[in-house]
Parts: C-alpha cells; sequence; structure tokens
C-alpha cells in the first residue's frame, strides 16, 4: 500500500479524492499501435486507442484522452466505452480543451467523468466546470486544497454554458431600473 | 443608459475578490509571472515602460457624469492626474501601481464600471457609433446589443482563452461609425423587408500586422440569434484558430487560410445546433434592456439656427461647422469636445478636464458623455440654443479645439513614451505635425482629413485606415516613420498604401506639407484628400514626396514634456 504522500488525488465534482488511473502519453519513439498499455486503469491518448482498439474495447475499465487539437467527433458512437475521457490542456493558455469539452457534452451527449489534465490551475477550473468537467487532475507542484477554492470564485453567470443551459435572462426575472438618474453629480 | 442589477453588481463585485486574491498570490510568488499574466491582461493590466497600464472598460463608450469623475478621481489618487482614452472608446491610466489596482477596481464597481476582459485573449469591450441613438441616420439604436453581447461575452467560459484577442464592433446607421470592417466582427443592424430587426455579418477584419478588411458571411441575422450566432462564430475559431505562432492567429488568418465560403460553411454548422436553444434571446429579455436606452426626455423645441444672433463671430462659427453634429431631434445638436489641443498628445484629458466635462454633461446633456474611436468626447444631446454658452465655457478648458475631421483631430497611439512595443515615438509626431499646421484657415482649406498614427505595426492609432497613415518603424536602431495614404475609415473603409521609403521623425511635418501641396494642386472642387488620391493614384504624390530631400533640422516639438 502506498503511503498517503504518493497517493494520487484529483478533485472529483467539488470534492478532492484518491484516484488510481493513470494517464499514458506516448515518449519519444512509441507508437501507438506498438505501445504497451499497462494493465490496470489507464487513459490512453486518441491515437492509442484508434491503434488498439480491439484489445482496448475488451478491457473493463479504460480511458482516453484528446490531446487540444484532436476532433471530439472522432469518438462519436464510442463514448459509452470509456469510463474517463479526458481533455489535455498542454498549456494553461490553450483555451481549446473548454469547446472539446462543450461538444463532447453538448453535441456528442457524453455523460460520464470528463476530466482535465495537464497545465491545469486553479484559476481555470471555474470554465472547466461550467463547460462540462466534472474531474480535474491540477498540476501537481500546487496545492490541491487550493485548487478546490477555484471552483466557487462566481455565484452567477451571464451566460448558458454545460452546467447551466439557461442564461441569466432565463434563469431570473431581471427588471429594467428606472433610467432617471437620481445621483448625478452627487460626486464620489 | 445602461444601469447594473443586483446580478451585474454582484459578479463585478466577486470579479474583485478573485482579482484581489490573485494579486495576492502574485506578491507572496505563489502565482509566476508567467502564470498571473493572463489573469492581469483579461483585467487590463499592462506592464508597460515605466510601470503598469490600467485600461478600464467603457462599453461602447457611454459612460454618465459620475463614472467620469471617477476617472478623474483616478487619475488624482493612483495616476498623475491625467488619463488617455483610446481608439477602442476606453481609457487607459499609465501610472498604476500593481497593489492598488484591486482598490481601484472596488471604486470603479461603485459607479458600475470595471476593467474585464479590456485585454488578453479573449472577446474585448464591445464598440459603438459615438452617435448612437441621437444619429439621424439611424435604423436602429445598436447600444441595446452591444449591451446584450457585453454581458454574454463577460466571463464566457468556453472563449476565455482563445487563440488571440477578439474585438467586436456593432453600428446601428446607414453611415459607418464604428470602424466595423476592421474588427473581428463587425455587425451593422439591418431591417429586412418583412421589417424585422436583424445583423449584417462581417468577420475577419483587423489591423494590425496583416491588415485585412472584413468579410460578410451573413447578410440577415434575426436579432434573437445574435448571441447563438456568434457563439458558433467563436466556437469555429477557438478550435481552428492558428496557435503556434501569435501574428497569424487572429480570426482574419483563419478565414484567408479556408476561405470565407467555409468559414461561414462551419459556422453554419455549430450554429445548426445552437439554434433555437436558451441562448436564444427573448423579446422580454430584449425589451429589458432596450428600456435603458430610451431617448432622453427631450423639450418640443423649434430647430433654430445657432449661429444667429452670433454672425460676427468667425470662432463660434467655425466650430459649429466642424464640432457640432446633427441630431434627430429638432432643437437639439450632439457636440464634440476636442481631445486634440496643439501640444496635449491625441485623446490625453487631465482630471480637472474630466471633472469638468463630467459637469457639462449634467448641465447640458442629461449627464451622459460618450468617448470616440478617434480618441474625442461627445456631448450627444445639447440644446441648439445652449450652443454658444457651451462654447464659451469650453473654450476656457481647451476643449473647444475647432479641428474635428481636420488634420491635427490626429488618432495616435501612446507610442515609444509610454509603450513597450513600440518601435518609434508618436506622441511626439503628431505634436510636431499639430504644431506645422496650427493655422486654422489652412487647416480648414485642407477639409476632412484623417492622420493616424501608430507607433509599431500593432496598428493601435489606426494608420493603415488613415488617409495618411504614419506606422513608427525601427532601422538598425534608430527611430523612422513610413508613410501610407489612400486608407479610408466607414463604409468605403480602405488599407493605404505605403508611398517608399520610410523619414525620420523630423522630415514628418514636411513629409505631411508635400503630400497635401499634390492634394492641393489636384483636387477637383469639393474633393476630399482621399478621393484625390484614390482618384489619381499614389504615384504623383510619390514623386513630390521624394523629388528633392528633405533637411528638417530642429528639436521635435513635445519631444521632452512627454518622455
Ligand atoms: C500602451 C499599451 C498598449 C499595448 C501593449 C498594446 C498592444 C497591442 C498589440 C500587441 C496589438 C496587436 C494585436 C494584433 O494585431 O494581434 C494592438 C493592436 C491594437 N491596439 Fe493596442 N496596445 C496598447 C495601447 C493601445 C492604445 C492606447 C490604443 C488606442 C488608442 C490601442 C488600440 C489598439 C487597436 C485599435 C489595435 C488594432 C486592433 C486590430 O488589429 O484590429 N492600443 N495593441
Ligand atoms: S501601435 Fe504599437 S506602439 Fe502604439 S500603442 Fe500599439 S503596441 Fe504600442
Amino acid at each position: 500500500m502506498p503511503d498517503q504522500n504518493t497517493i494520487q488525488r484529483i478533485i472529483k465534482g467539488n470534492q478532492i479524492v484518491a484516484d488510481d488511473w493513470t494517464v499514458l502519453r506516448l515518449e519519444e519513439g512509441q507508437e501507438p499501435a506498438t505501445v504497451e498499455v499497462a494493465a490496470g486503469k489507464v487513459i490512453v491518448p486518441l491515437k492509442v486507442w484508434q491503434a488498439q482498439k480491439e484489445a482496448l474495447a475488451a478491457r473493463p475499465e479504460i480511458g482516453v484522452w484528446l490531446q487540444s487539437d484532436e476532433r471530439p467527433e472522432e469518438l462519436k458512437g464510442e463514448l459509452d466505452k470509456f469510463s474517463v475521457v479526458a481533455v489535455n490542456f498542454p498549456k494553461f493558455t490553450d483555451g481549446r480543451g473548454y469547446s472539446i469539452a462543450y461538444n463532447l457534452r453538448m453535441r456528442l451527449g457524453y455523460t460520464g467523468e470528463l476530466r482535465a489534465i495537464g497545465d491545469v490551475l486553479r484559476d481555470q477550473l471555474f470554465q472547466m466546470k461550467r463547460t462540462g468537467f466534472d474531474a480535474y487532475a491540477p498540476r501537481p507542484d500546487r496545492s490541491i486544497e487550493d485548487a478546490l477554492k477555484g471552483l466557487t470564485v462566481f455565484s452567477e453567470t451571464y451566460q448558458a454554458s454545460v452546467d447551466d443551459k439557461l442564461p441569466l435572462f432565463r434563469r431570473h426575472a431581471r427588471t429594467a431600473g428606472a433610467r432617471e438618474h437620481n445621483d448625478i453629480g452627487s460626486g464620489i | 443608459m445602461y444601469q447594473y442589477d443586483q446580478y451585474d453588481h454582484l459578479i463585478v463585485r466577486e470579479r474583485i475578490a478573485q482579482y484581489r486574491d490573485q494579486v495576492q498570490r502574485r506578491l507572496s510568488g505563489e502565482l509566476t509571472e508567467e502564470e498571473f499574466l493572463p489573469l492581469r491582461l483579461q483585467n487590463g493590466l499592462y506592464m508597460q515602460r515605466h510601470a503598469y497600464m490600467l485600461r478600464i472598460a467603457v462599453p461602447y463608450g457611454l459612460l454618465s457624469s459620475k463614472q467620469m469623475r471617477m476617472f478623474a478621481h483616478i487619475a488624482r489618487k493612483y495616476d498623475r492626474g491625467y488619463g488617455h482614452f483610446t481608439t477602442r472608446q476606453n481609457i487607459q491610466f499609465n501610472w498604476i501601481e500593481l497593489e492598488q489596482t484591486p482598490d481601484i477596481l472596488a471604486d470603479l464597481a461603485s459607479v458600475e464600471m470595471h476593467a474585464i476582459q479590456t485585454s488578453g485573449n479573449c472577446i474585448r469591450n464591445v464598440t459603438s457609433d459615438e452617435f448612437a441613438g441621437v444619429a439621424a441616420d439611424e435604423i436602429i439604436d445598436p447600444r441595446p446589443y452591444a449591451e446584450v453581447l457585453r454581458q454574454w461575452s463577460t466571463f464566457h467560459p468556453e472563449f476565455i482563452a482563445l487563440p488571440r484577442k477578439f474585438k467586436v464592433a456593432i453600428n446601428g446607421a446607414l453611415e459607418d461609425r464604428a470602424a466595423i470592417a476592421i474588427h473581428d466582427i463587425g455587425l451593422t443592424v439591418v431591417k429586412n423587408e418583412a421589417g424585422e430587426i436583424g445583423f449584417k455579418v462581417m468577420v475577419g477584419g483587423g489591423m494590425g500586422r496583416t491588415p485585412i478588411i472584413g468579410t460578410t458571411i451573413r447578410e440577415f441575422l434575426p436579432r434573437e440569434h445574435l448571441l447563438t450566432y456568434t457563439e458558433a462564430i467563436m466556437r469555429v475559431y477557438n478550435q481552428y484558430g492558428r496557435r503556434d505562432n501569435k501574428y497569424k492567429a487572429r480570426i482574419k488568418i483563419l478565414l484567408k487560410a479556408i476561405g470565407a465560403e467555409e468559414f461561414a460553411r462551419q459556422v453554419e454548422e455549430e450554429w445548426a445546433d445552437l439554434k433555437g436553444t436558451e441562448e436564444t434571446l427573448t423579446l422580454e429579455e430584449m425589451e429589458r434592456v432596450i428600456a435603458y436606452f430610451q431617448p432622453h426626455p427631450y423639450e418640443t423645441l423649434e430647430a433654430i439656427d445657432p449661429r444667429a444672433g452670433h454672425e460676427d463671430n468667425k470662432a463660434f462659427a467655425n466650430w459649429l461647422g466642424r464640432n457640432v453634429k446633427p441630431h434627430k431631434q429638432a432643437g437639439y445638436a450632439a457636440v464634440i469636445l476636442s481631445l486634440k489641443k496643439t501640444g496635449v498628445p491625441p485623446g490625453d484629458a487631465t482630471a480637472e478636464q474630466m471633472d469638468f466635462m463630467a459637469d457639462l454633461a449634467d448641465r447640458y446633456s442629461f449627464g451622459e458623455l460618450r468617448v470616440t474611436h478617434e480618441q474625442n468626447i461627445v456631448l450627444a444631446d445639447v440644446k441648439q440654443s445652449q450652443l454658444f454658452d457651451l462654447w464659451k465655457e469650453i473654450k476656457a478648458h481647451g476643449l473647444a479645439t475647432p479641428n474635428i475631421g481636420l488634420l491635427t483631430d490626429i488618432i495616435c497611439c501612446p507610442g515609444g513614451d509610454f509603450c513597450s512595443l513600440a518601435n518609434a515615438k508618436s506622441i511626439p509626431i503628431s505634436a510636431a505635425i499639430a504644431e506645422r499646421f496650427d493655422h486654422l484657415d489652412f487647416l480648414h482649406d485642407i477639409g476632412d482629413i484623417e492622420l493616424n498614427i501608430s507607433g509599431c505595426i500593432n496598428a493601435c492609432g489606426h494608420h493603415h485606415v488613415g488617409n495618411i497613415g504614419v506606422l513608427g518603424v525601427d532601422k538598425d536602431g534608430s527611430e523612422w516613420y513610413q508613410v501610407s495614404i489612400g486608407g479610408a475609415q466607414g463604409n468605403a473603409t480602405a488599407i493605404g498604401k505605403i508611398i517608399g521609403p520610410s523619414f525620420s521623425a523630423h522630415q514628418m511635418p514636411e513629409v505631411i506639407d508635400r503630400l497635401l501641396r499634390v492634394y492641393l494642386r489636384e483636387r477637383t472642387p469639393d474633393e476630399k484628400f482621399v478621393d484625390t488620391v484614390q482618384r489619381i493614384g499614389i504615384a504623383p504624390f510619390k514623386e513630390h514626396v521624394y523629388a528633392t530631400p528633405i533637411n528638417e533640422p530642429g528639436r521635435l516639438v513635445g519631444e521632452d514634456e512627454y518622455a
């Protein structure tokens, strides 16, 4: 049994939980068709899944991850085979993962765990949650407890997204205020 | 104008708390500068040559007197007593301490303002026509739609880390005064044959290193689909816009690479799944927002000739001719306060001037002001009968320079004096030109002309669309200026053509002079500079400018004042 410190932890929903998935990343020289996928719960790159589909589909628990330039549509019709779909953020400034998540949820109807991996930092978690992620593997050099705080920055949002299909104007009755400038000239 | 309800207040308040915490984490070292950068940019905070610069959003350029007073307060308390109004209808402060930014944001929030998304790779402040709501050629007031877009784009979770910045402009009149063709998305309000309101959608305009005029991808978008259609455009761009090269990351490059038709097809495909979803605007929501932009309670007045009784006053007549614009309500006029007095950097206003302008707005114009993308301020609702009194007051404060649309109404970026990206100074160039042509009769004779100056290829000073465009370039470590002519903004937007090798700073006033001489020689009656260039081409200008060497020694005006 590994000690507490080496157990990998992620945020799932709104909590920190232990996690026993491993993410397979291809090393230099490794080929999707021939790389060995270890036993157990592994999240494999899309290309590995595509190259080794037959063997992998037979396994009880397998996940797949998308690079930010890969298309979620490639998984059309197969999404129910995965316990986890992950989207990699190669850099925290690469926002493609948000649109991938959106499309996985809204256009492809994926309902399982959707996990953000890679350069995942506290200040991205809120928008990740909104676009459909429900699990986050924050960068290991940062405090996961702090990262958790990133999920609750705003209590209201204007626009619809995956987390709430209703925009603010449909969620609440917003009333137009009086248009007089009663306080004009009141100074600061 | 729009007023925050409890939700707007809540969101801005939570933003300040979030940002305060981010600043704290940066100061404690928990966040690296690299990680902090996109966070502060999304809050309008740049690191500049000397200090931090804070860019504050003025949504579609509209602000209340109270908000203007807050700018004066910020200028005094946190800056050096002035601010700079920009071509994106915002305001910038140049001498800001990082530690104080959360407090500035709190001050701003008290008057329903913020700095959200004024920078960074996200959807920026939506810009519009400074005469929205009062222009006689208006089909419909674009501001409610700009406001709806502002709210929708604020912290849009999916479009917060786009390949590059993203700018939307919206125009509601026949004449384009919002420079829509040079925006990532340019919207024009149109009515179809059935009388329904919608938008013509242009995409892929922009300046910078690769100036491109936008392409229309949809002739009529019913207004209720504004948000879903914009979302479809954004999603295509977010996924396929280039991210490997920041100079090729704007949507205009994507559009060029795949073709406008293919781009439009992808947008329509994305939109097919979005059309009709809950994000579709409701009539109630539109009515709610439109209610904030109802015409002011105008008095029923007869149109008068404001000149009457002041026939001999040439200065007043000049000002009326240049700085006062027609209003759709009889007896009213829109007034442009010129921030282009010779010797002052274009767009700069002191705290005193801001307080004064706020005061004017209260007394003459229903407490509202507008920022123009030419970097001036508008009082949109002045009674014609009060124009003379107003003029006398503003003259005393240096805001009545009768030069709107003239050569000295220069658009100019902060350039090398402030901006760390600059290749060359721009403010002293504009000062030297303004000084050289500080002769009203001559300026009025030249007539409508747009001179735009940028300190580098980023084109913050819109030089590409200036009738005369000046671009600061770096050659072997010294500052040079490249000149283009024939650019234009508005309905006939055009990108200027470069006339030839660049010039030194000291040569610039003479270069402008020579360009003007060719125009004066060649023009037909009533022909504007840009029309002459269109008609005869750039060759005669080029020939004359380079015919004999230009030797212009001497100190450049303003060189030291603003350094
Ligand atoms: C002083 C700090 C400033 C910095 C660091 C800065 C930075 C930039 C950069 C990097 C670009 C090029 C973006 C691109 O083409 O992808 C740009 C463009 C632009 N900036 Fe600025 N800018 C500054 C000030 C201003 C000011 C003062 C104004 C208005 C007066 C302004 C308005 C614009 C506009 C209109 C563009 C052109 C956008 C387009 O290509 O469509 N900026 N700026
Ligand atoms: S054009 Fe260049 S020099 Fe001028 S403000 Fe923009 S980035 Fe700075």
